[in-house]
C-alpha cells in the first residue's frame, strides 16, 4: 500500500536482527551467568519489537497479543533466575528468616 | 499521494526508525561495555526506549492504515515501562550478592558501602574496590 513505509519496516527488521545476533553473542560468551540472563531479557524485549514489525509487514493485528505474552514471560523468567541465583530458592515460605 | 499521507507516513517512519536506532545502540552497548553492571544499564534503558517508540509507531501504523485503535500496544508500553527497571534492578542486585566483581576502574560502590558499613562521612576518600581481578 505504501512503499516508503515498507522500505522503512524492512530496514528496521534488518537492524533489529543484527541487534538480536549481538544479544545471542553475549548469551553464548558472557563471562558470568548474570550476563547471559541479562542478554536473554534484552533478547525478549527485542523479540517484542520484532513481532510488532512482522505484524506490520504481514498486515495483521492478530500478532499483537503475542507481544504482551512474550513480555510477561521474559519478565517472569528474569525474576525467577535472579532470585534463584541470589538465594537458591524462588519462593520463600519462611518470611522472617535472617541470614 | 496526498499531503496528509506523506505527513503521517513520515511520523510513523520516524518512530520506527528511532526505535530501531535505540535498539542498535543497546546492542552495541551490550557487546562493547566491560562489566556486567554497565552492560545491564545499556540493556535495560536503551532497549526499553527503543521498544516503546516502536510500539507507538505500530499503533499509529494500524490506526492510519486500518482505522484500528489497539489498546494492547499501550498495555505493552505500560508493561515494559514498569517491568524493565524492576528486572534490571533485581538482576544487578543478585549479581552483586553472588560476587560478580565490578570493572577494575570502578570508583564508588554504594551498595557495598551501605552493607559493609564502611566510613560514611562524606569527606572521606571515595571507596575503591580493593579486591579486583587483574
Amino acid at each position: 500500500m505504501n512503499t516508503f513505509l515498507d522500505i522503512v519496516i524492512i530496514l528496521s527488521i534488518i537492524i533489529l536482527a543484527f541487534s538480536m545476533v549481538g544479544m545471542v553473542y553475549r548469551m553464548v560468551k558472557g563471562p558470568s551467568l548474570h550476563d547471559k540472563i541479562m542478554a536473554l531479557d534484552a533478547f525478549g524485549v527485542m523479540l517484542m519489537a520484532m513481532i510488532a514489525l512482522i505484524a506490520m509487514t504481514l498486515h495483521t493485528t492478530y500478532l499483537l497479543v503475542v507481544i504482551l505474552l512474550i513480555g510477561i514471560l521474559a519478565y517472569i523468567a528474569t525474576i525467577a533466575f535472579a532470585k534463584y541465583l541470589e538465594k537458591g530458592v524462588i519462593f520463600e515460605n519462611d518470611r522472617d528468616h535472617s541470614e | 499521494m496526498k499531503m496528509i499521507e506523506i505527513i503521517v507516513s513520515s511520523i510513523i517512519a520516524f518512530f520506527i526508525l528511532a526505535g530501531a536506532f535505540f535498539t542498535a545502540v543497546s546492542a552495541i552497548g551490550v557487546i562493547r561495555l566491560p562489566d556486567v553492571y554497565s552492560r545491564m544499564h545499556a540493556a535495560s534503558k536503551s532497549s526499553t526506549l527503543g521498544v516503546m517508540m516502536m510500539m507507538i509507531g505500530t499503533f499509529l501504523y494500524f490506526w492510519y492504515m486500518d482505522g484500528y485503535m489497539d489498546s494492547k500496544l499501550f498495555l505493552a508500553i505500560l508493561f515494559i515501562f514498569i517491568t524493565a527497571p524492576v528486572s534490571a534492578h533485581m538482576l544487578s542486585r543478585s549479581a552483586f550478592h553472588t560476587g560478580v566483581t565490578p570493572y577494575k576502574l570502578t570508583v564508588l560502590n554504594e551498595l557495598r558501602r551501605d552493607e559493609m558499613g564502611e566510613s560514611d562521612d562524606p569527606d572521606a576518600h571515595p571507596i575503591t574496590i580493593k579486591n579486583f581481578k587483574k
